[in-house]
């Protein structure tokens, strides 16, 4: 396998980066951060309606523009290296592939488009309170109340899940697991805004009593599918992580370069320029790690290959992000404890990123079980 | 002339042909490797006529694959000739005259003639620009006197790389020239050197009044420092590739000493161990991915910079995979079979995975020093790549013969 990019996946890359400088710089991360939706409603139309980001793993049949996992990657590399604040990873990663695994065609021609558009936040709510990540260890119950199903149960973690008005369920029938879709306004359903460690990204519990919903899927047990979905997901998040931690790399040099202690700029200094140097190893290594996986995941539909890949991906992107991150304060001393420089904000991504999906324990003990070890 | 049009398909048939014409089982060494040559499948991002096709050099793992799948014999280069074919023939091929193109590179590959660095001196490691041996000029030849050090195969080696300090009133870059020195000549005094291993792979050189002709002089004279930064570079290139293949390697060897070893552990040691393996698994596929990122970048030419990334993160990645394999041992480490007896390299410490599994432990010591120290590597990374300044100097713009030396 030749993982390189090509000339157009140069030009996506440049494309997306000259949008996210111009409309999620530092500052406009900032005021979102602090908002409780979290995301500009502007800016999310802007990325549907000008870059068709939205649409990029949607299916060409319903309004996407079907393109795979690699130029997904790109697209959350590139956010994940300007922050961007926006439902993007619940909405056009992890719902939009629940579905294309999981979903039945008229649930996907009739929540994709919409997607596609930029005209809707959607959201899987998939860890039960209490449970990990693992799609068989869904505990909310399912049970069918003649048409329609009811829901009950505890969801933790879900990301934009305060306002996401397409709201997808993992949960547990007689026959496996299934997705489900509850309505916003539905009876008997509590969404709470969590207050995260990360604030550039939302997520919130949710609570399921009885809630009336609709089942989506094709029929049958979902767990493959789901799992699939999540690999899928858990993929990008990885090349987010490769995004953070180049662009944290790139700060620390630049202030390594400039930052003059005793008479000299302190990237002279070798404990400064080994750190940055080992923080080159590392970004470099993630990158082939976070690459390798979505060019697998484009190639190949062996779902143990694609989830081994995602677990070295996941594993390793998450501690070299944290690690990077985690210098990347060091290099800056006081300044990069401050509130006002951005090394926190990396920080913080670094870590809550590591946590969702699994962290590189859990991915290396699935490893682990996959090479026989 | 570039042969870039050339399919991978292309390539395989071309590679079966040679197979045909000659079977590498029942052949010698020799015969075949002269015969790959002879194809332009020695090294394919040679010119045509001197061993290769003009091609990408990532596409010589295609060849590669086809000569393991098409015969049970199969040469690593790594055993043929690790320096003459990693550092020597790129180094004639970019530097050298006609006429040693089409002489040494054949037989670099064939493994007739080994090639061996005469670079480090007991005052100069690292710092090799600061070396002390001295060529003087004498009609047509140069005259070397001095020492070397660590040089890994010269007691069977036919030619050495050899840079030598030419004009000590310059500051020490500018006054150093490169030659290739006939390891045959008289005055050359090869002698081992015992290391932590038991073994000597490497040995002391004298050099005493040793005759060069003017015409082995690679470069100019004075431009010994950048001949033999393209040595060093395609150097760590070669040290920093990983393993060919998925999980091969000493991750596979590691692997494999856990499967039979796991059960002698505790519950903990080895949850413990279980998750340290399956980190230097994930270390060790990103190291293969990465050099095979960074060659299909590379478009073709001498390696850059960059090629540190993959020297520094192998050196420090094999050191740390031979110490878990000697947890991994338990007990079974306080034994050490091959014994400690002064001797060549040879298969003894290879014989099977537990010995050779102790032996590198020993053996990785190395890693992190030979081909430049991970901390040169680090500042190579930091300056060349990252563009951070270097230290406040005070050897740079004064004659070598002016800087101070320890002993
Ligand atoms: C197995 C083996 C095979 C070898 N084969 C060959 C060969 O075939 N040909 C050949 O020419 N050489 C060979 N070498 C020599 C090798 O290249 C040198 O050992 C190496 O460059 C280090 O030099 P040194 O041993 O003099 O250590 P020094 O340069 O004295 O280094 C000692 C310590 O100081 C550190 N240090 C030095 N300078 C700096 C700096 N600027 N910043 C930070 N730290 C610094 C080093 O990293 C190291 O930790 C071989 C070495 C080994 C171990």
């Amino acid at each position: 396998m030749d993982f390189a990019f090509t000339d157009e996946h140069e030009e996506l890359r440049q494309t997306v980066r000259r949008f996210l400088e111009g409309k999620s710089d530092e500052q406009a991360v900032r005021s979102l951060m602090a908002t409780d939706s979290g995301y500009s409603e502007e800016v999310w139309t802007q990325m549907a309606e000008q870059m068709a980001l939205q649409a990029m793993v949607v299916p060409e049949a319903h309004g996407g523009a079907g393109f795979g996992p690699v130029e997904l990657s790109i697209v959350t590399e590139e956010m994940g290296r300007s922050l961007l604040c926006a439902p993007y990873l619940s909405t056009a990663v992890f719902a939009v592939n629940a579905l294309v695994q999981a979903g039945s065609d008229e649930a996907q021609g009739e929540i994709l488009p919409a997607i596609a558009a930029g005209q809707s936040v959607a959201t899987v709510a998939l860890v039960d309170a209490g449970k990990g990540w693992e799609v068989e260890e869904v505990s909310t119950k399912a049970e069918a109340d003649g048409g329609a199903w009811r829901l009950t149960g505890n969801k933790s973690y879900v990301l934009d899940g305060h306002i996401a008005d397409v709201i997808l369920v993992a949960a547990r029938t007689d026959d496996g697991i299934g997705l489900f879709r509850v309505e916003p306004g539905a009876d008997n359903l509590k969404r709470e805004l969590t207050p995260t460690l990360d604030t550039t990204r939302k997520l919130a519990s949710i609570e399921l009593s009885g809630t009336q919903a609709t089942r989506v899927d094709k029929g049958g047990d979902q767990t493959a599918a789901l799992s699939r979905a999540v690999a899928l997901t858990t993929i990008a998040l990885a090349a987010e992580q490769v995004g953070g931690a180049q662009m944290c790399l790139e700060l620390s040099t630049e202030f390594a370069k400039t930052r003059m202690q005793f008479g000299r700029a302190i990237g002279s200094f070798q404990a400064i320029k080994h750190r940055c140097a080992d923080m080159l190893v590392e970004v470099e290594f993630a990158k082939s790690a976070a690459y390798y996986a979505a060019f697998r995941a484009s190639e190949s539909d062996d779902d143990n290959e694609i989830l081994a890949a995602a677990a070295i991906a996941k594993s390793y992107c998450s501690e070299a992000y944290f690690d990077i991150t985690n210098a990347t304060i060091q290099v800056h001393g006081g300044m990069g404890f401050t509130w006002e420089h951005p090394a926190h904000l990396y920080f913080k991504r670094a870590k809550s990123s590591a946590a969702l999906f699994g962290d590189p324990l859990e991915h290396r003990e699935r490893l682990a079980d996959h090479l026989g070890l | 002339m570039a042969n870039v049009e050339m399919s991978e398909e292309e390539l395989r048939e071309r590679t079966r042909k040679l197979l045909q014409e000659v079977n590498p089982d029942e052949v010698d060494q020799y015969t075949f490797r002269g015969k790959q040559w002879d194809h332009g499948l020695a090294m394919v991002h040679f010119p045509e006529g001197l061993g290769g096709l003009g091609l990408n050099p990532k596409m010589q793992a295609i060849v590669n694959d086809e000569l393991r799948q098409g015969a049970k014999t199969f040469y690593e280069d790594l055993n043929v000739n690790p320096i003459g074919i990693g550092m020597g023939a790129p180094v004639v091929l970019t530097y050298g005259t006609d006429e040693m193109k089409k002489t040494l590179i054949k037989r670099i590959f064939t493994g007739e003639d080994i090639w061996c660095q005469l670079f480090s001196e007991p005052g100069a490691g690292s710092d090799v620009a600061g070396l002390s041996s001295r060529a003087v000029r004498d009609g047509d030849d140069w005259v070397v006197n001095g020492q070397k050090v660590w040089t890994t195969l010269a007691h069977i080696s036919k030619w050495g790389m050899l840079v030598s300090r030419t004009n000590p009133d310059l500051p020490k870059h500018k006054g150093m020239s490169y030659f290739l020195l006939d390891m045959e000549a008289p005055g050359v005094d090869v002698r081992p050197l015992y290391q932590i291993t038991g073994e000597a792979e490497f040995n002391e050189v004298f050099l005493n009044d040793v005759r060069i002709p003017n015409e082995y002089m690679l470069g100019e004279e004075g431009d010994g420092w950048k001949v033999a930064i393209t040595t060093l570079m395609n150097e760590r290139t070669a040290l920093g590739g990983g393993s060919g293949r998925k999980g091969g390697g000493p991750i596979g060897i590691l692997q494999s000493l856990w499967k039979s070893n796991a059960d002698k552990h505790s519950k903990t040691a080895k949850a413990v161990l279980r998750d340290q393996i399956t980190q230097l698994y994930i270390k060790g596929e990103l190291l293969r991915l990465t050099s095979q990122r960074a060659r299909a970048a590379a478009k073709s030419g001498n390696p850059g910079p960059e090629g540190s990334v993959g020297k520094l993160a192998q050196a420090e990645l094999y050191k740390k995979i031979w110490e878990c394999g000697l947890e991994v041992l338990g007990p079974e480490a306080l034994v050490y079979e091959p014994g400690y007896e002064l001797r060549r390299p040879e298969a003894e410490e290879r014989r099977d995975s537990l010995t050779y599994a102790k032996y590198q432990f020993l053996r990785s010591r190395a890693n992190s020093i030979e081909g430049g120290t991970s901390e040169i590597m680090r500042n190579i990374l930091g300056e060349r790549v990252l563009g951070l300044p270097g230290e406040p100097r005070v050897d740079k713009d004064v004659a070598w013969k002016d800087v101070p030396r320890g002993g």
